[in-house]
């Protein structure tokens, strides 16, 4: 199967001119799956941690959003215990004129600013809201543990 | 000039045979509104007259719900007048003079049979009755002769269209017509006087029935009407009314106000580029794809964001094809917020996606009016339009008849419920869904404990219980105090004893409601359960009819007797079975003994069908009359139950406050209900 010219160049972009902080390699069987990884942005309680993301571009891509799980375990009230991530261009606001690059920043920022009022992990997302302090707390332990090598 | 009302009084003869009217002649005094233009076919032309009509139901029929025309007021009774008149016959006993003989034309009456208004008439009041009659005329006189007039001996023979244009009545003899009318009614039926009242039964509800073409057009029109005032084109237009939930009104208010506001908010935002076209640029990189081929098509919106032609027809095809989308589609480029108008659609999607596409838009407008509603039969594509608001549902059950011959209600979109109102066939089907069998299992197996109620099922031999709840000791037998049965450790063989009776008193009473309840379902389950049955039986009717016909020689017309009996079973049984769900949640008093008395009525004369239903082929020959009677006589208790309980949910309407529970309720003659159906 032949790979489509808009899948090709995004992933010549990516490795030649690469965003900071994150890193998206197509997988040598598979061009159509990434390994990715996302360094936590500063000033957020995943700083200095590196999370390892899958990303997977499904047949009718870009028409339909790129499917995208985090591997490494967070503490973070939009991404639940299997990793997945309740990002809104990630589903009903993807256009195909998004791509890879521009979906990975946005689970960076979602990173930078976790939004507990619209939850995918509701005991996080409650702890967050009860005891901001303690819930950033075990997100640092978290990094901590399970997101530097 | 024929706007409103033509206040008529005609009294006129019909003797048109009705199965759902006497078969006697009707002298009918009458307010005729003008009547909207006509186009049917004269062969249509209420001749044959509609079984599912009611004598006195003035607006719509349920076998034909979408059309106005079968409207037997209407067309029937003034068939005869014209008859005469326009064959060119001689009124029956005409004492009045003739003042005129101006022929009239014959293209005025054909314009009132196309829909096109006649001519103005000197006479306001008549020319109405004229233009009614004149479409009401049947072009076929044999049919005529047989169906309408045969009451009128002196006009057999005489039925000719040459009569009908030589001799046909002048434009200006409108009192004659009148007077005329009433000359032949007092002819000879003075003492058979019955006013025809105009309006439905109690129970009935004003709806239609559209096709999806139909709801179509009528989208369309309502978008050329708001498209000329807001002086936008259709295709926004439609986005326009779309966002407004097509409330024509409220959108000219807000966009008179705010015009660019309310462009934003439906998916219009300020245009940056030209008309939605294909065009062709060089150097043009396809954000999507990332082509860059020359002399490649792109399109872009007015929005601007220019994307190739294959892209965006690809992303269209995905949204309408797999995604179901259609009035909600965006504009390709991130962040974007434009709606894809159906011109863009038009000029990007192949022909299957655009039928595709247009099947979504009606379908969300359907969804997106309050007085539309699918028909909610499998593979039906009708929708219906009843004026019935939610709130109005506690005292109306809106029943309708789709044009798949599928009865459900309006309200809640479940099968035909009449006469109980939706709220309390809710409450009911939940009550069954959580008890009924439960409820069962819990009369067969459980006592209560004789303390504190707690419903306990016996799991050991021994008598002595022990309540787990409160500690309660009882015997299993009597219900007593264990402690009385004392060193003698058994002696419940003895029948009398105090505590143990009065444990027994409250245990019956607790178990009276759920006998109470089960009562009331067995019957309503019944119910379900024989209308089913008689549904299989009805499959096999057909197989009796062609049996009949075979065996008896009878045609295939004079067999349909079992499928009107088939019918009326189904029908019946469906009304019967929710009367028990009613009468379960009614108060007592002397309205539910009336109720109980017209359920009983219903259930003697279905059951008695029923039976006659189950014979043999061949003796079914034989019970043909009988069979007609008690099928007539079945429709006629379900109307008189439905017409006597929708009345009464009526008069709750001025107490709706304190619906179902007050005593004012029980003054104004409305139902009591045992429990709160608003909560």
């Amino acid at each position: 199967m032949s790979l489509p010219k808009r899948i090709i160049k995004e992933t010549e972009r990516l490795m030649a001119e690469p965003v900071p902080g994150i890193s998206a390699v197509p997988h040598d069987d598979n061009l159509r799956y990434f390994n990715v990884t996302i360094d936590g942005p500063s000033q957020s309680p995943y700083e200095g941690g590196t999370f390892k993301l899958e990303l997977f571009l499904p047949e009718d891509y870009p028409m339909t959003p790129p499917k995208v799980r985090f591997l490494t375990k967070i503490y973070h009230p939009n991404i639940d215990r299997l990793g997945r991530i309740c990002l809104d261009v990630l589903k009903a606001n993807w256009s195909p004129a998004l791509q890879i690059r521009t979906i990975l920043l946005s689970i960076q920022a979602l990173l930078g600013a976790p939004n507990p009022d619209d939850p995918l992990a509701n005991d996080v997302a409650q702890r967050w809201k009860e005891d901001q302090n303690a819930a950033i707390d075990t997100a640092k332990e978290w990094t901590a543990k399970y997101a530097t090598a | 000039m024929f706007s409103g009302y033509t206040q008529l009084s005609i009294r006129i003869l019909t003797s048109l045979p009705l199965p759902c009217s006497p078969s006697v002649p009707l002298v009918a005094t009458v307010n005729l509104p003008t009547p909207p233009p006509y186009t049917r076919q004269p062969t249509e032309t209420g001749l044959t007259p509609c079984l599912y009509c009611q004598p006195s139901r003035q607006n719509r029929c349920l076998a034909h719900p979408a059309t106005t025309t079968c409207n037997q007021q209407r067309e029937r009774l003034p068939v005869l007048v014209i008859l005469r008149r326009d064959l060119g016959l001689p009124p029956v006993s005409t004492t009045l003079p003739r003042r005129s003989s101006r022929k009239r034309k014959p293209s005025s009456d054909h314009s009132a049979s196309t829909g096109v208004n006649p001519p103005p008439r000197k006479k306001v009041d008549v020319s109405g009755a004229q233009r009614l009659k004149k479409a009401a005329l049947p072009a076929t006189p044999t049919t005529l002769g047989s169906t309408a007039m045969d009451s009128d001996d002196e006009f057999s023979g005489h039925s000719s269209m040459e009569g009908f244009e030589e001799d046909a009545f002048d434009s200006d003899m409108s009192d004659e017509l009148v007077s005329d009318m009433e000359v032949d009614a007092d002819a000879g039926f003075d003492s058979q006087d019955k006013i025809i009242k105009p309006g439905r039964k109690a129970y009935e509800v004003d709806y239609r029935v559209y096709s999806p073409a139909e709801i179509r057009a009528y989208q369309n029109d309502q978008i050329n009407d708001v498209s000329r005032i807001l002086e936008q084109p259709p295709e926004a237009t439609a986005i326009l009314l779309r966002h407004a939930r097509w409330s024509k009104e409220r959108l000219i208010e807000s966009y008179m106000d705010n015009q660019e506001q309310v462009l934003e908010e439906s998916g219009l935002g300020e245009d940056s580029a030209g008309p939605p076209r294909f065009q062709q640029i060089k150097g043009f990189v396809c954000e999507i794809c990332c082509e860059d081929e020359e002399g490649m098509d792109t399109f872009a919106m007015k929005c601007g964001h220019r994307f190739c032609a294959n892209c965006y027809k690809q992303y269209l095809a995905q949204k309408v094809k797999d995604e179901g989308e259609a009035a909600h589609i965006k504009c390709p480029g991130d962040g974007c917020n434009r709606i894809v108008d159906s011109k863009s659609v038009d000029l990007l999607v192949s022909t299957d996606l655009k039928d595709r596409y247009q099947t979504l838009l009606i379908r969300t407008y359907v969804d997106d009016k309050e007085n539309l509603k699918w028909c909610p039969a499998p593979n039906c594509e009708y929708a219906i339009d009843c004026g019935v608001k939610p709130r109005e549902l506690a005292t109306v059950v809106p029943t309708v008849r789709c044009k798949c011959s599928h009865d459900w209600c309006f309200g809640c979109t479940l099968n035909d419920h009449q006469p109980a109102p939706c709220r309390l066939v809710r409450k009911w089907l939940k009550k069954c869904e959580d008890d009924s069998e439960t409820a069962n299992w819990i009369s067969a197996h459980t006592k209560e404990c004789p303390k504190c109620q707690s419903t306990i099922e016996k799991n050991g031999g021994c008598n002595h219980m022990t309540c787990r709840k409160c500690r309660h000791e009882f015997c299993w037998m009597c219900m007593g105090h264990w402690q009385e049965h004392g060193n003698s450790w058994y002696n419940c063989n003895r029948y009398e004893e105090k505590s143990g009776s009065e444990a027994r008193d409250a245990q019956a009473k607790s178990r009276q409601s759920l006998e109470r309840y089960l009562h009331y379902y067995n019957r309503y389950a019944n119910h379900e359960q024989s209308a089913r049955l008689d549904k299989d039986i009805y499959l096999k009717t057909e197989k009796k009819m062609t049996q009949l016909q075979s065996s008896s020689g009878m045609s295939w017309i004079e067999v349909q007797f079992l499928e009107g009996a088939s019918q009326a079973l189904q029908q019946c049984r469906q009304t019967l079975k929710w009367t028990y769900a009613f009468a379960y949640y009614l108060a007592r008093n002397n309205q539910t003994e009336i109720f109980e008395d017209n359920q009983k009525d219903l259930e003697m004369a279905v059951e008695n069908l029923s039976e006659m239903f189950e014979k043999p082929a061949d003796q079914l020959k034989d019970l043909k009359g009988d069979m007609m009677d008690k099928t007539s006589y079945c429709n006629k208790r379900r109307i008189i139950l439905l017409e006597v309980t929708a009345e009464r949910l009526k008069q709750g309407e001025s107490h709706r406050s304190d619906f179902g529970t007050s005593e004012a309720n029980s003054r104004a003659g409305a139902w009591e209900f045992n429990t709160d159906l608003s909560a």
